[in-house]
């Protein structure tokens, strides 16, 4: 293999690398007083770069590079293009919601950035040293990003929490791979299955992988290990909030899905008991829990736990179906919830000014753009038609059915009927004429950015929700990478039980 | 694949006369006068499709087939039976009642009439669809303008009316998401038409039992469980009664021009899937659950009759007494499900029971439209008062008003002569051979209706005058209501008349819509066979080798069936 293509298999994370060095380099040389908003131009076209690379990534023959620990296929360019496609709307976004005179923007942009190298690292890594590299990375960013508004006192709060529990998360997971390695004596994900057969250690591993389960549970927010969200969500920056309950989150669950399915196929008799226990269990806690939020923020946060849920219903299924639904419905759920952020940071501000649901009483009478975008993204969070969020559902449903997974989707989908209640309550309050008495909500004008980036995420979710062939069919594609798949042809609808059938006796 | 057929363009006219009214949002008195004109070029549309319509051919007509995304099963399919293109037609009605109630209603501004008119694109997709994905997207839709109709124009009460209203609707149509799921695991196909023939033949409790491995339960098991579950989705949406407790609110607390098109129209998608879904593709379960079923009838026909009698709100009486009339509807319904197969004996009386579905669908869409229009029509006269308590002798005031809602409640009540009673004696007529108790049971509700629909005409029309009501009234800023009261006003007179005299002339005449029943009811009633012949024939030609393709999936299946069943011998 020549040197240029080993450059081009990393080619996003180098140029969102240097997108950060570049934005590092110009902040302390600009004139105190300028404003820092062309970095955030600079930081959304590196991010735009990073799509555009990672999309030409699909061009690019399977393979590995850098002594194997970064493998380029389809799946890893799946969520190299969505989390691309997240950074590029949140820079929209912060670009908007800051005022020019917040303090220390530079590094804001900057850390965007680097985290986006790490979370990318994440996807593409084989090796387990180098994921947990890369999960670091994008973990420091995100603890600096949620304590940005340092002059208030949640903000502080709510890193210091994220950071003292993400960071046992993380010793969790580094402690999984120590104990894989030494049950298998490897830390390469493609060489542990092989590792695994030949162990005679088996309980060690069996161990090493619910502490790496529960390090990643803990960054999807999967429940019981969600206690950090809320907090985090209320106190962090709301522009910054959709970055990282979407991307890292992808991220995460591209990890898990990789590790689940491509190391330990033959212990899934282990790990899907457990994912059925913590996707039931985070639904209901998730939903539950937003019921009785006054705060849109806390609101969204325990939204993201529930959908965290619907998301790992989709790991259970043990078949292309079921990854290719769970890659489906990270791409759904982020694209809506980046958009719903987006707004809130608008409406809200980065000072969070508006944080009740009462707040938000009349923002379609005050701006029926605003209004209107909250509304789609709340109806497709819901998951009504022609948006993504119900091709997604659908889908996640559909596998889980198809695979036998009859209560875990009946519990699914009574909780996503418990949902409507909580999302209805925040969309009947911005269809809500506000009293002549209540203070007057000023919602500053949209501004260019930030049309860019409802535009994008709107037509994302209808083209999920309208025609959603294409997108299913890269993340078909993406889910028959793994090898446990790939003897068997893209399956037929009702022929589940083949591949389930096919899988078992491969375990055996 | 490309050409666009007379029922796409049915879809689409109101979406697109919905985006002209909100283009057109500044100039308030034009835009709503577009939204009339669309609504009345939609009913036209449907007017010329029911004259071309075939009403001896059984079978889909105008059908149109394109692939949307096969990966899921998901098709493009539509066409209409003679349950179709009458639900077309009475939607169009509907809407165009509803907007023209709503002309002289000040608060009801431009984004009011588009969303009407979104609303009713997604009936006419819901009622055309053919294919479950497709058919279930526009069911959806359907949802969002009526939850915003209800929650932006109605009563102080209306956010939790319409919260409680989007919830029970979410939760049927969850559990008949899940049931479908279910089915296409097992079929491959969300196809109405074939999942129906493989209902028929068998197939569909075979596939089940074939390919889903719930616990080792036999297909007739599971079949019976999605059967419940579909069942669900249209009690809901009916409602049947245990599944009532949204429409009681929302019928009263919306405005009563969107309570027109709630009752009117959106009810009868619960009819509508009975009839497409649940009798055509659970036959089998409906006939082994008659007795559950036919109490449930009963009990929708009696209790909410009860319930209407104790209100002391004239909207939340004609809501109740929505829930009775639709109650018939699945009583007919349900004595059709006894007989089903190959049992000619009692083929009359099943064709009999369901004609007179299908005539009270449209009787009771146009009776229940025109008189939550009379309550409109009081309510801004009376300054938003609709107790029953609050009027009395109206009838010296504004006669000609309480002539035609006169006529109106009679036609609701079953009087011969006007709409509603064709349509109730069938069902009755069909009804007593077949399910002779619940027949009886279910008179106790028709004697209850004309209690309290007589009592309204009593109390509101008749009764003391003026004296006794400012008594009672002096004390609160109603006092005047009597005096201020104006009759209908020409252009009124001229709205109304052409609903009332449509009752007249189904009443006398019912035969114009059961006429056109003919074919459709004729396939409902005959086995299996001959309708598949029917399906295949009644396809226009152009359209035959797209249909085969739609087709193909139950042909195959129907191979591999029979080719099981000869193993079997």
């Amino acid at each position: 293999m020549n040197g240029s293509m080993t450059v081009l298999r990393i080619l996003p994370e180098i140029i969102f690398t240097l997108t950060g060095v570049a934005i590092m380099l110009i902040d302390p040389v600009m004139p105190k007083q300028a404003s820092r908003k062309p970095l955030g131009w600079l930081a959304a076209f590196g991010a735009l770069a990073a799509l555009i690379a990672s999309l030409y990534q699909y061009s690019l023959p399977v393979g590995t590079a850098y002594f194997g620990v970064v493998q380029t296929d389809a799946f890893s360019v799946f969520f190299h293009v969505l989390i691309s496609g997240i950074i590029l709307v949140s820079a929209l976004v912060v670009l908007d919601a800051v005022h020019p005179d917040t303090e220390s923007l530079g590094e804001l942009f900057a850390l965007m950035s680097f985290g986006a190298v790490g979370m990318l690292l994440m996807t593409s890594g084989v090796e387990l040293l180098l994921v947990f590299i890369g999960l670091e990375i994008s973990s420091i960013s995100t603890y600096i990003l949620a304590g940005f508004r340092r002059k208030t006192a949640k903000s502080p709060e709510s890193a210091l929490k994220y950071f003292l529990l993400g960071s046992f998360a993380t010793a969790f997971f580094l402690y999984g791979i120590a104990l894989t390695y030494g049950a298998t004596g490897t830390t390469r994900i493609t060489d542990i299955a092989a590792g695994l057969a030949t162990s005679h250690a088996l309980p060690i591993a069996v161990v090493g992988l619910a502490f790496i389960v529960i390090g990643l549970a803990f960054k999807v927010s999967a429940a019981p290990f969600h206690l950090w969200t809320p907090d985090v969500y209320e106190g962090a920056p709301s522009p910054i909030v959709g970055l990282m309950s979407t991307a890292p989150k992808a991220a995460a669950f591209a990890v898990l899905l990789r590790i689940a399915y491509e190391a330990f196929p033959q212990l899934q008799n282990h790990w899907m008991p457990l994912l059925w226990i913590l996707a039931a269990v985070s639904m209901t806690i998730g939903n539950l829990g937003a019921l009785r939020q006054k705060n849109v923020k806390r609101m969204l946060a325990y939204s993201s736990i529930a959908h965290a849920g619907y998301l790992l219903v989709a790991f259970t299924v043990l078949s292309t179906d079921g990854v290719a639904a769970a890659s489906f419905y990270a791409v759904a759920y982020a694209v809506m919830n980046v958009g719903i952020f987006a707004v809130i940071s608008h409406a809200g501000g980065y000072e969070d000014r508006l944080t009740l649901i009462e707040d938000y009483k009349g923002l379609a009478y005050r701006s029926p753009l605003l209004g209107g975008v909250m509304a789609f993204f709340l109806l497709s969070l819901i998951g009504i038609p022609f948006t993504g969020g119900f091709f997604g559902k659908f889908y996640v449903f559909a596998a889980a059915i198809h695979s036998g997974m009859i209560w875990l989707a009946i519990i699914g989908l009574l909780n996503s009927g418990i949902a409507v209640f909580y999302y209805l309550r925040v969309l009947t309050a911005t269809y809500t004429k506000p009293m002549d008495s209540s203070p007057v909500l000023n919602v500053p004008r949209v501004s260019a950015p930030l049309c860019l980036a409802m535009a994008l995420t709107v037509a994302v979710t209808l083209v999920l929700g309208i025609i959603p062939g294409r997108v299913l069919s890269m993340a078909r594609h993406a889910a028959e990478t793994f090898p446990v798949f790939s003897t068997q042809q893209t399956p037929v609808p009702g022929t589940a039980s083949a591949v389930m059938a096919a899988i078992n006796t491969k375990a055996r | 694949m490309n050409s666009i057929g007379p029922l796409t363009l049915l879809t689409a006219l109101p979406i697109a006369g919905a985006v002209l009214v909100l283009i057109l949002k500044r100039a308030q008195k034009l835009s709503r006068a577009v939204a009339i004109v669309i609504a009345v070029a939609a009913l036209l549309a449907t007017l010329v499709l029911w004259a071309r319509f075939d009403s001896a051919a059984p079978g889909m007509q105008f059908q149109e087939v394109h692939t949307w995304a096969p990966s899921v099963g998901l098709t493009y399919h539509v066409g209409v039976d003679g349950l179709g293109i009458l639900l077309l037609v009475l939607s169009a009605v509907v809407v165009l009642m509803s907007l023209a109630a709503s002309w002289r209603n000040a608060s009801h501004g431009p984004v009011y009439f588009a969303l009407v008119l979104l609303l009713e694109a997604g009936l006419f997709g819901t009622f055309t669809a053919l294919n479950f994905l497709h058919w279930f997207i526009f069911w959806e839709l359907t949802l969002l303008p009526a939850f915003f109709l209800v929650r932006l124009w109605g009563g102080p009460q209306r956010g939790r009316a319409s919260v409680q209203f989007f919830f029970y609707t979410m939760v049927g149509s969850v559990a008949l998401l899940l049931a479908f799921l279910a089915l296409y695991l097992a079929t491959g196909t969300y196809d109405f038409t074939t999942l129906a023939q493989m209902a028929q033949n068998g197939g569909l409790a075979a596939a089940l039992q074939q390919n889903l491995h719930w616990g080792g339960w036999s297909g007739g098991h599971i079949a019976l469980i999605l059967f419940w579950a579909v069942f669900l989705g249209f009690a809901v949406k009916t409602p049947v009664v245990p599944f009532h407790g949204w429409l009681p609110d929302t019928y009263s607390e919306a405005s009563s021009e969107t309570t027109m098109l709630l009752t009117g129209a959106m009810s009868k998608m619960g009819i509508f899937g009975f009839l497409r879904i649940l009798l055509p593709i659970f036959p089998a379960q409906m006939q082994e659950m008659l007795t559950p079923l036919l109490w449930l009838a009963v009990a929708s026909i009696v209790l909410p009759a009860f319930a209407a009698w104790r209100q002391k709100d004239l909207k939340r009486t004609f809501a109740y007494s929505s829930v009775n009339h639709l109650g018939y509807c699945v009583l007919g319904v349900c004595v059709a499900a006894k007989l089903t197969g190959v049992d000619p004996s009692l083929a009359i009386e099943k064709s009999a029971a369901l004609t007179g579905v299908l005539l009270q669908i449209f009787s009771h869409g146009l009776t229940a439209a025109a008189l939550f229009w009379f309550v409109a029509l009081l309510e801004r006269r009376s300054g938003g008062l609709r107790g029953l308590e609050d009027f009395g002798g109206l009838r010296k005031i504004v006669p000609v008003f309480c002539g035609l809602m006169g006529i109106a409640i009679f036609a609701s009540l079953g009087l011969p002569g006007l709409n509603g009673f064709p349509a109730e004696f069938l069902i009755f007529k069909g009804a007593f051979p077949l399910a002779g108790w619940a027949a009886t049971a279910a008179l106790l509700g028709l004697l209850l209706t004309a209690v309290f629909l007589l009592g309204i005409l009593q109390k509101v029309f008749f009764g003391p005058l003026g004296k006794g009501q400012l008594e009672t009234k002096t004390d609160t800023n109603s006092s005047s209501l009597p005096a201020a009261m104006r009759d209908l006003s020409t252009t009124e007179r001229f709205a109304l008349a052409p609903a009332i005299a449509l009752m007249f002339v189904l009443g006398l005449y019912p035969q114009l819509i059961a006429g056109k029943m003919a074919g459709t009811v004729t396939q409902w009633t005959t086995p299996a066979t001959s309708a598949t012949e029917a399906y295949k024939t009644t396809a226009p030609k152009h359209n035959a080798a797209r249909l085969e393709a739609a087709s193909g999936a139950w042909l195959i299946h129907r191979k591999a069936q029979a080719g099981k069943a000869q193993v079997a011998d």
